[in-house]
């Protein structure tokens, strides 16, 4: 356990310092703010519940930056620190292999978590301060979307070390990171709709769709966000899916969870089994 | 059982390719141990079965009585290593990344400034490690390998890159923690850059280990022959082996001088006869054999064998 407190310790230092916190934290806050003030221009300022208005927004924002940002740092912690020379000597250390791992997760996440925290929160708290009403349901709504946004990004770091335990060459990992942004951000949702509309309902049983959205931890989080509490959903259009799709909220928080603890245990395994 | 590390039988195959062939040796404490061998010989292989980062093909490793690969970290705390061209995190300054090593190793953050202080880079500790030359570097993965009191260090071409001055200080460093009982290993490609310091050799070739012994027992195998080299009068070149006696393997070089390749037991009796009263030498010139002609009959000895 201290072990991985050590190395994460390390992993946020450098986070630190090669501005990555910074960077990730501006970005995040700068996107935030500007969705929560251009986003309530269509719905107005009247009656609106408007911290709503804002988690539709934001978590749609979530989808695309998180795991973008959560592969980029992920990518490169194994492959990376091999190509550098600076795996060998920590290996040589009293630490074994998961516990190297699990502590660049813990601190990767940190970073991600922090960034994700102070971005959003920044804009909620702007919000409160222009003084639209929230009530408590909308700040639940609130927290759980920040929560769940960082399940997302702990999935997708986890996906990023299995990536980097399995390739020789950080090129390689690179390259196959864009790719899964790729596919599971953009790809995957554009193959299912166009499946939807050729299928007409008529072979595509609510059973599959419910496993087709599993299947994609962005799919995952988006039902869980966009229809998760009745006010959100009623702006996000996500109405119709929700239907459809009948998954619990535990469910897909589970989902979401097994995201990034299974890619997370085969990536300890494939790098345990690594020749140095 | 008696040393700290013990190598028995080891094979290590890549897919199909030996790197390491059958190699067994045992490192005392209190012993400074030369492994020598060309690029790719085999002898970054063999530490990172020390460390256990690799596990051998067949064969057994204890180091300090562990299998390092087992996965006991007990070992590993009392072990220090420096792999070849050392790098960190250029991010980070260079005492906070020893201080990073030190926690690993459960050291406390104390043993930090002592040990920069030992290694020359007091001036540099708050300067991020990207900004360090070369030498810096070693410096910085010299102090790292130093945390803990190692009883074993195990130091992958050390002295590349570090110029005379740096590389006698690090000499004196190794010799104080080995004088202190430690099992040093020191790698290298070449026996001159050792520079007589390491107590025993072991020279490697393509995965096996071809010498093994102190410098002079190395000698002795060898039977390399000494150069002795004369400087002759004109009269005396004349009829060289009217006074020298009958010894082959003399010849001249630059007019007046003659050399003598003299196997060891030879080499007494020719230079009782080139000092003789009535000899005509002005000067002379003893060359023993040099590290570099050692290892190169060593390797040549092994090719040939084959």
């Amino acid at each position: 356990m201290r072990n991985i407190l050590i190395v994460a310790r390390k992993e946020i230092q450098e986070g630190l310092r090669n501005r990555w916190v910074l960077a990730t934290t501006l970005l995040l806050a700068g996107l935030a703010l500007s969705l929560t003030f251009l986003g309530s221009a269509p719905t107005g300022t009247v009656g609106v519940r408007a911290l709503d208005v804002v988690i539709v927004s934001l978590s749609s924002l979530t989808i695309f930056l998180l795991p973008l940002i959560a592969l980029l740092i992920s990518h490169d912690a194994i492959v990376g620190e091999m190509e550098r020379g600076t795996m060998i000597l920590l290996l040589s250390y009293p630490v074994g292999r998961w516990q190297v791992l699990l502590g660049k997760f813990v601190g990767h996440l940190s970073i991600l978590a922090f960034a994700t925290l102070l971005g959003y929160g920044a804009a909620a708290g702007a919000l409160a301060a222009t003084g639209a009403e929230i009530d408590a349901a909308s700040w639940w709504a609130f927290a759980t979307m920040i929560g769940s946004s960082i399940l997302l990004g702990a999935a997708f770091i986890a996906v990023g070390y299995l990536v980097s335990a399995l390739v020789r060459e950080r090129g390689t990992a690179g390259g196959i990171a864009v790719g899964i942004w790729l596919v599971f951000v953009l790809i995957y949702d554009m193959a299912l709709l166009g499946m939807l509309v050729v299928d007409q309902g008529q072979t595509l049983s609510g059973g599959l769709l419910n496993a087709l959205l599993l299947l994609n931890p962005a799919d995952a989080y988006r039902l869980f966000n966009l229809t998760g509490s009745a006010g959100v959903g009623a702006f996000s259009g996500m109405a119709g899916v929700a239907q459809t799709a009948t998954l619990s909220p535990s469910a897909l928080l589970a989902a979401l969870a097994a995201w990034a603890i299974v890619p997370l245990a085969l990536a300890a395994l494939a790098f345990s089994r690594r020749e140095l | 059982m008696t040393g700290t590390v013990e190598i028995r039988n080891v094979v290590k195959r890549f897919g199909k390719v030996e790197a390491v062939r059958d190699v067994s040796f045992s490192l005392p404490e209190g012993e400074t141990v030369a492994l020598v061998g060309h690029n790719g010989a085999g002898k970054t292989t063999l530490m990172k079965l020390m460390l256990g980062l690799i596990r051998p093909s067949s064969g057994n490793i204890a180091v300090l009585g562990d299998d390092p690969a087992a996965g006991q970290f007990e070992a590993r705390r009392r072990l220090g290593y420096l792999p070849e061209n050392v790098s960190f995190n250029a991010a980070l300054t260079g005492s906070e990344t020893l201080a990073f090593y030190a926690r690993l190793k459960r050291e406390t953050d104390k043993s930090v400034a002592p040990l920069l202080e030992r290694v020359g880079l007091t001036h540099a500790a708050n300067r991020r490690v990207g900004t360090y030359s070369k030498g810096m570097r070693q410096r910085l993965g010299l102090a790292q390998a130093l945390l803990g009191e190692p009883r074993v260090l195990l130091l992958d071409e050390p002295t590349t890159g570090l110029d005379p001055a740096l590389r006698q200080s690090f000499y004196e460093i190794v010799e104080d923690l080995r004088g202190r009982g430690a099992t040093v290993l020191l790698s290298s490609h070449a026996l001159t850059e050792l520079e007589e310091r390491a107590g025993r050799v072991v020279i490697m070739n393509r995965g096996i280990k071809v010498a093994d012994g102190t410098l002079d027992e190395l000698r002795r195998i060898a039977r390399l022959p000494t150069r002795i080299r004369l400087k002759v009068t004109d009269a005396g070149l004349a009829n060289v082996p009217n006074w020298l006696g009958p010894v082959e393997g003399w010849r001249r070089v630059n007019g007046h001088m003659v050399e003598i390749d003299a196997s060891p037991e030879r080499k007494i009796e020719v230079l009782r006869r080139a000092t003789d009263e009535g000899a005509p030498v002005e000067d002379l010139d003893v060359v023993p054999p040099t590290l570099d002609e050692l290892y190169a009959h060593f390797l040549r000895s092994q090719e040939t064998a084959r």
